[in-house]
């Protein structure tokens, strides 16, 4: 007896023995790590996908470093990383501050609100693509001149179509996790500031806001880091085009990789978007993560 | 086989390190496709002549099970990269199907693919049954490395008679003529062509015929050639100058860049007709056969050979597109594979039933002696015309994406899109693509 609560004490002072977390490192490293050493390597490298590999120096980096159609695929990645993040990040607050209340309707309502998550993004690129058809699609379908736009064809708004689907299908999830965050705030602080005289408003801005704090950056990181990896979605609906207007870089690696068979510099594409993605993370969290003391309950 | 293995790890590593960010993009092979197993494998395209293929290895297994063949379909684009990587990682299936030029040649550098100039001298029988024309594009420095397997594909003017009756036209036999046509059908409230320019390569038939019309068979010849500079040719600047001249005048549909062709936009707008012509590859009778059946049926649908530029060089007979698709047999596959495979390419492969089938289906054999055959056909029309336009070619240029490697072929579609677009100027057309020369 007294031995096993000796042993649960050393237990709990030394936290769960470290053996816990074996497997999932063992995934990482085989899944993430190794990977991801040998796109280092192949980026140094000359392959076309079929023959032999050959090194090849910083040959694949300076055309890649070179390239404009580089260019052009960051700043579209950018592009769309900023107004994804835009149009998502205030409606799935407020969406998910809606939902989370406990009437029927709204429980109604946040199940219809789901369903764009359980599409694939393939499913979902193939019925926009249709639906935006400018001659057999949903404009020229319902007679309404104003839809039978050349949505994917036009340089300029192919763009904003492309966030909007995005939006489209993200911000259910995201939703979600708000939901779930407001569900946690305690319902003693909104009582305090109705005691206190304070509206539905100033309540909203001074509880709700700052108590998901950590929400709003879980959250904020999912999509900001998530838009670096917007591809299947993308490259269904627009294939990149026209031109190179939805060109994204993990679509600009896929595309240089596997149809212009150039595996060396898909991989140094690679290694740039593992990096920004890291880079971006460790920003985010930096952000928020400073002060890890602050409690986020009643009394803070 | 240390190299083998250092590739195959390789591979494996690239496809797990971009399936990191590419999570949903794929599923593996079917794993009994694998090379190691010992019936012969072969992979197939879904589409047109996926029936046809089906019918004729269901007809094979059935004679002869102790060289079966095993039978898997992919659409055409997941096709595509999906067999390069799984010839790259060793995991590929006895039987590569392709379309010849360079895609083709850099399996040939692997030494991916089998060397068939001693089977073809072997068995005479195998060579007399194609069009010669179409045989040599299987031909790489001397050597046979791929056979025929299909129809001939070459790419046609396909015209909606209703419309040209109601507006009083006749088909374009000049360039001019077709700039003429262009203000009459949209006076008539009719797009006068419908192109599927989301799905990119239609774009290319424009190049590919007017280039050829231009400046002869020459120009592209020594751009594949990669000769420095090909691309400065004055032959496709000014080809180029006459899609942004077709643009200007309003020729294509609204909206054309967001019509994609694999959805078979582009065809249903002509048949519905809300577009006069289109120029499309000889494969789309066949689907507008199924969906646009008494369009077809009714003699509605109208085709011709693209128009002649005045003062240009090439040959009006001369066409482009593809000239068939072909068969190559994976090198690495096993001995009983590779002869389970050799078997059927010469007794399984154009039996009188599958020659019939794939006529019936609105496709031109690219064998020899079959004039009888297509005359009977209820399509004999457009089978005949398509028959004698690949047999009486002087000469017969393979679709640019597929003679081009395929960094070329990628560079050149993004960049012609644009030209589509007018976001950039023939000149720059050029001189992007004369850097891509040799890579």
């Amino acid at each position: 007896m007294s031995v096993s609560s000796a042993s649960s004490r050393r237990v709990l002072e030394r936290g769960p023995s470290g053996w816990l977390a074996a497997p999932a490192l063992f995934f990482f490293l085989l899944f993430a790590i190794i990977p991801l050493a040998g796109v280092f390597f192949l980026s140094f490298t000359k392959w076309d996908g079929l023959g032999e590999i050959k090194l090849d120096g910083f040959s694949s980096w300076t055309t890649v470093l070179t390239d404009p159609v580089t260019g052009n695929a960051l700043w579209v990645t950018a592009k769309i990383m900023f107004f994804s993040f835009i149009v998502q990040a205030p409606i799935s607050l407020l969406l998910g501050v809606f939902t989370s209340a406990s009437q029927k309707y709204r429980a109604v309502l946040a199940v219809l609100y789901f369903v764009p998550l359980l599409l694939s993004s393939a499913a979902v690129a193939i019925a926009y693509k249709a639906l935006l058809d400018p001659n057999f699609g949903l404009g020229p379908g319902l007679g309404i001149p104003f839809l039978a736009q050349d949505w994917l064809g036009n340089s300029d708004l192919v763009l904003f179509v492309v966030v909007f689907v995005i939006a489209w299908q993200f911000v259910p999830f995201h939703t979600l996790i708000y939901q779930g965050g407001v569900r946690q705030i305690p319902a003693s602080l909104y009582e305090a500031a109705q005691i206190d005289g304070a509206g539905r408003v100033q309540q909203f801005f001074a509880i709700t806001l700052p108590q998901l704090k950590y929400t709003i950056i879980t959250s904020s990181t999912l999509m900001v880091v998530g838009s670096l990896a917007y591809f299947d979605l993308v490259f269904v609906l627009t294939g990149g085009g026209p031109g190179y207007s939805t060109r994204l870089l993990p679509l600009h690696m896929y595309l240089t990789g596997f149809k212009a068979n150039d595996m060396g510099a898909a991989s140094a594409l690679g290694v740039i978007l593992v990096v920004i993605g890291l880079a971006l993370a460790l920003i985010l969290q930096r952000l928020g993560g400073k002060n890890r003391n602050a409690s986020q309950l009643e009394g803070a | 086989m240390v190299k083998l293995t250092l590739r195959s790890a390789a591979m494996a590593v690239t496809a797990a390190a971009m399936s990191i960010s590419l999570a949903a993009c794929g599923s593996g092979g079917p794993s009994s496709a694998s090379a190691s197993s010992d019936s012969a494998t072969m992979w197939g395209l879904t589409g047109g002549n996926q029936p046809v293929l089906q019918k004729s290895i269901d007809a094979w297994n059935k004679a002869h099970p102790d060289e079966s063949i095993k039978l898997d379909f992919f659409a055409n684009d997941a096709y595509k990269t999906k067999v390069r990587t799984a010839v790259g990682a060793g995991q590929g299936p006895t039987f590569i199907y392709g379309w010849g030029g360079g895609v083709l040649k850099s399996y040939v550098d692997a030494g991916q693919v089998a060397d068939l100039s001693d089977f073809i001298a072997s068995n005479p029988d195998v060579k007399s049954r194609y069009l010669p024309s179409v045989l040599k594009n299987g031909v790489i420095d001397g050597k046979t490395y791929a056979l025929p397997n299909n129809n001939v594909q070459p790419v046609v003017l396909y015209f909606n008679k209703d419309v040209f009756d109601k507006i009083g036209a006749q088909a374009p036999k000049t360039w001019d003529d077709l700039m003429a046509l262009v203000p009459k059908f949209k006076a008539a409230g009719i797009a006068p062509f419908s192109l599927g320019g989301q799905s990119k390569w239609p774009d290319l038939m424009w190049l590919e015929y007017l280039v050829e019309r231009i400046g002869g068979p020459e120009v592209f010849a020594n751009i594949a050639a990669n000769k420095p500079n090909a691309w400065s040719d004055p032959a496709v600047k000014e080809a180029l100058t006459k899609i942004q001249d077709l643009v200007d005048a309003g020729g294509f549909v609204n909206g054309f860049s967001s019509i994609a062709a694999d959805s078979n936009a582009d065809q249903a707008l002509l048949y519905t007709g809300k577009a006069a012509m289109i120029l499309q590859g000889g494969w789309i009778y066949q689907s507008m056969k199924t969906d646009a059946a008494d369009f077809v049926k009714n003699g509605k649908l109208g085709f011709t050979a693209f128009p002649s530029v005045s003062g240009g060089k090439g040959d009006p007979a001369n066409i482009v597109g593809n000239p068939s698709n072909f068969w190559s047999i994976s090198s690495k596959a096993t001995d009983s594979q590779k002869k389970a495979a050799l078997d059927y390419v010469k007794s399984g492969m154009f039996t009188d039933a599958d020659t019939q089938a794939l006529i019936d289906s609105g496709a031109v054999p690219v064998t020899t002696g079959i004039e009888s055959k297509l005359a009977a056909s209820p399509d004999k029309d457009f089978l005949s015309y398509l028959y004698g336009m690949a047999k009486n070619a002087p000469t017969f240029t393979l679709s640019w994406d597929q003679a081009l490697s395929p960094a070329q072929g990628d560079a050149m579609l993004a960049n012609l899109d644009q030209i589509f677009l007018k976001k950039i100027s023939p000149d720059q057309f050029v001189s992007t693509m004369n850097a891509t020369i040799g890579k």
